[in-house]
């Protein structure tokens, strides 16, 4: 046993921050929001750039076109998407990918830009609508295909997080069968463990920030940091981050390689771990911000924004407690 | 990242199942939890049995009489013991855990000769006499002082919080030699045998009603310098050996111990009724269960994540108060919901109405412990964020 990170990838984790840092930076990521919105609120170009790092081929098969590494490597890359607060359909992209056949490779190559929404939700409400070039509904049958353009939605005027666009369907169309019950089942596994993934580089992120915040705001004469009252909340913030990280980093090993766990305890726990880290160290880095963290110009609300439209995809905190409490 | 246990790993661990399989039925009946002469003999019976077996000082290093295990070894020694009922370490404790590897490490070659076999084999019981009623989280305040005379140490004060001082051979003791120097290089590091003349011990009562620990007082408590571990004046340094000696595993036992629990509370959420409904059909209480199941594999997660830091690096990362800080209150939820679940039956701590009340109401008394013990929840979030977050101290 080694649950610790290999040479390969620390170095995968940090080429993904770098590149991160280098194409989506905190001015990128702010033009897009305050003053440069695309449609659907994804930016082609950048997508096509992580498509060619191989965000959405990173688990296709070498043979297949794709990197071929497994469920723990996406999990350090999709951490990495979740602390730099990429935009878009990203881990439904990333599913689509393992496909095959012309969705798959449309997907893996970033042509085809593709959401997900879950067939008996209610209300629905699909994300990123205007930017997909596929929806896939996931239901009791499997995954079934429809074109965006057949989608009779009405754009939400006022989405929680400005990231992330949605559309509010009275009824979905029945689409074509592209995936059994069981692919189905995979994705949302799967899609549970990276988008836990996604909230841990949140979590971290925010901590960050709140950390970073309260070494140099003074009153009273003294960092703020130095009082106790502060600093609990910002080491509350880190024990919350990495109980979340072993979770899900513990889930993704998992998936790759079932004798060493049982993923049906490993993935409600990752996905709820790390949406609650996601959510609350949200709450926390608001506080710990002050007057100033309950404003637009402060990073921390689009951060806390995300995490929650992620606490609600693939289980949310009801589901995966009593997906837990199933296991009793 | 990889969570597969090597085959040596895994062979280890068929082995010490197979002599736990053995083992265990020669273990004689339990004491009663105030018995503690029969909990002592019961201790250092188990540990006798591990010394035979070839398991004693499991994570001790071989040259000084233990087993040499790797961290991940030592993890399935205590995944496993636990699994299996066995004795916990017990009054074992502060010997092989504490006094045992300081002495390894920062004692002479004759006080290793002289002391780690006895600890080894279960013939020597240790207690631990570092805090005092003014120095509990400020432990480098201690007071208790031992004035040189000639070629003896005279100690004058007094400890609290001492674990099995009644039945102990030893105390491992930190006591100001020097009052004047700056509070951290005043203390020095002794071995006190329990018999020496002067030593007085008044057994503290719990909030549970028993007596877990005791204070001890020294009056003019006579030990020669040759019992002195390390140099004069340099005792803090030698118990910072000590937490060296952590490899992740310090909760690994009760870990395990909690999810055994949590699937008990299951199996009795599904028996006892509220109205016409077993407490299971209660969403929000079987929630409570959901994703206490939860926290328990993500801190078994978060085990593993620590052990095989500290099997690379050769010393304890920064993970352990992290980890103590989520395991202990995570622990007082799971017997604050076992509370729940028992409604007025938790009025009692003895078992009433066919309800495990007894052992669930206790244990739920002594959680309140987990917050308190080997250092508060609030140090353990001030170490978190100055060491860990880099945020100043408060002056």
């Amino acid at each position: 046993m080694d649950f610790q990170l290999s040479d390969d990838q620390r170095d995968l984790a940090t080429g993904v921050r770098e590149f991160c840092e280098g194409r989506f930076d905190r001015d990128r990521m702010r033009n897009l929001v305050d003053h440069d919105r695309k449609p659907g609120m994804v930016d082609k170009k950048l997508w096509q750039e992580l498509a060619e790092t191989g965000f959405f081929s990173l688990r296709v098969a070498e043979d297949e076109g794709g990197v071929g590494l497994g469920t723990a490597e996406a999990a350090l890359v999709y951490e990495e998407a979740g602390r730099a607060l990429l935009p878009g359909p990203l881990v439904a992209t990333h599913l689509a990918a393992s496909l095959g056949g012309e969705l798959g490779a449309g997907a893996a190559s970033g042509e085809l830009i593709v959401g997900v929404v879950e067939g008996d939700a209610s209300p629905i409400l699909v994300e990123h609508l205007d930017a997909l070039d596929v929806l896939l509904i996931l239901d009791e049958d499997g995954i079934r295909k429809v074109a965006p353009a057949d989608v009779a939605g009405t754009a939400v005027k006022n989405p929680v997080d400005p990231f992330t666009p949605l559309h509010h369907v009275e009824a979905l169309p029945e689409g074509e069968l592209v995936a059994d019950a069981e692919t189905a089942a995979r994705f949302r596994r799967e899609g549970a463990v990276l988008t836990a993934a996604v909230q841990l580089g949140i979590a971290g992120k925010l901590t960050e920030l709140a950390t970073q915040y309260a070494k140099e705001r003074e009153q009273f004469g003294r960092i703020i940091g130095s009082f106790q009252a502060v600093k609990h909340l910002c080491a509350d913030m880190l024990v919350r981050t990495e109980i979340a990280r072993a979770a899900v980093y513990s889930a993704a090993v998992t998936l790759d390689d079932p004798v060493v766990g049982d993923a049906a305890v490993a993935v409600p726990t990752a996905k709820l771990m790390a949406d609650d880290a996601a959510t609350r160290n949200g709450k926390d880095a608001t506080q710990v911000h002050g007057g100033m963290g309950f404003t637009w110009e402060v990073d921390v609300h689009l951060y806390l924004k995300r995490a929650w439209v992620h606490a609600t995809q693939y289980g949310d905190a009801d589901d995966n407690e009593e997906a837990l409490a199933a296991t009793l | 990242m990889d969570l597969r246990y090597t085959e040596a790993e895994e062979s280890f661990r068929a082995e010490l199942r197979a002599w736990l399989d053995e083992a265990l039925p020669k273990l004689p009946p339990k004491p009663d939890r105030n018995d503690w002469p029969g909990r002592r003999a019961y201790d250092t019976t188990w540990q006798r049995m591990l010394f035979d077996a070839g398991y004693a000082g499991i994570h001790w290093p071989v040259e000084a009489g233990g087993k040499g295990a790797t961290p991940t070894e030592h993890l399935i020694f205590l995944e496993e013991t636990e699994r299996a009922g066995a004795p916990y370490v017990g009054a074992n404790f502060v010997g092989l855990l504490h006094a045992g590897p300081t002495i390894n490490a920062a004692g002479s070659e004759e006080q290793r000769r002289k002391y780690l076999p006895g600890i080894l084999s279960g013939e020597d019981v240790w207690c631990q006499g570092f805090s005092e009623p003014g120095a509990g989280s400020d432990l480098a305040s201690l007071r208790c002082r031992a004035v040189r005379d000639g070629d003896e140490y005279v100690i004058n004060g007094s400890k609290i919080w001492t674990s099995h001082a009644e039945v102990a051979d030893y105390c491992e003791m930190l006591v100001r030699t020097d009052q004047d120097a700056p509070k951290h290089k005043g203390i020095t590091w002794l071995i006190v045998p329990m018999d020496t003349p002067g030593i007085t011990i008044r057994p503290l009562e719990t909030v549970m009603g028993t007596s877990e620990f005791a204070e001890v007082f020294f009056d003019d408590v006579r030990v020669p310098v040759a019992n002195r571990v390390g140099d004069e004046n340099d005792g803090w340094r030698v118990t910072m050996v000590t937490l060296s000696f952590e490899r992740g595993t310090a909760f690994v036992s009760e870990v395990v111990a909690s999810q055994r629990l949590l699937h008990e509370l299951a199996e009795l959420a599904k028996k006892v009724t509220r109205k016409d409904a077993t407490a299971w059909d209660d969403v929000a209480l079987r929630r409570e269960l959901g994703h206490l199941t939860a926290e328990f594999e993500a801190l078994w997660a978060l085990t593993k994540w620590n052990v095989s830091e500290a099997a690379r690096a050769g010393m304890p990362g920064v993970g352990g108060s992290v980890f103590k800080l989520r395991f202990s209150e995570t622990k007082q939820k799971l017997y604050e919901l076992a509370h729940r679940l028992l409604d007025r039956a938790a009025l009692v701590v003895e078992d009433v109405a066919g309800l495990p009340s007894g052992d669930l109401m206790d244990e739920r008394l002594s959680s309140l412990s987990y917050t308190i013990a080997a250092g508060t929840s609030q140090i353990q979030r001030n170490i978190v964020g100055e060491r860990i977050l880099g945020l100043p101290k408060e002056r």
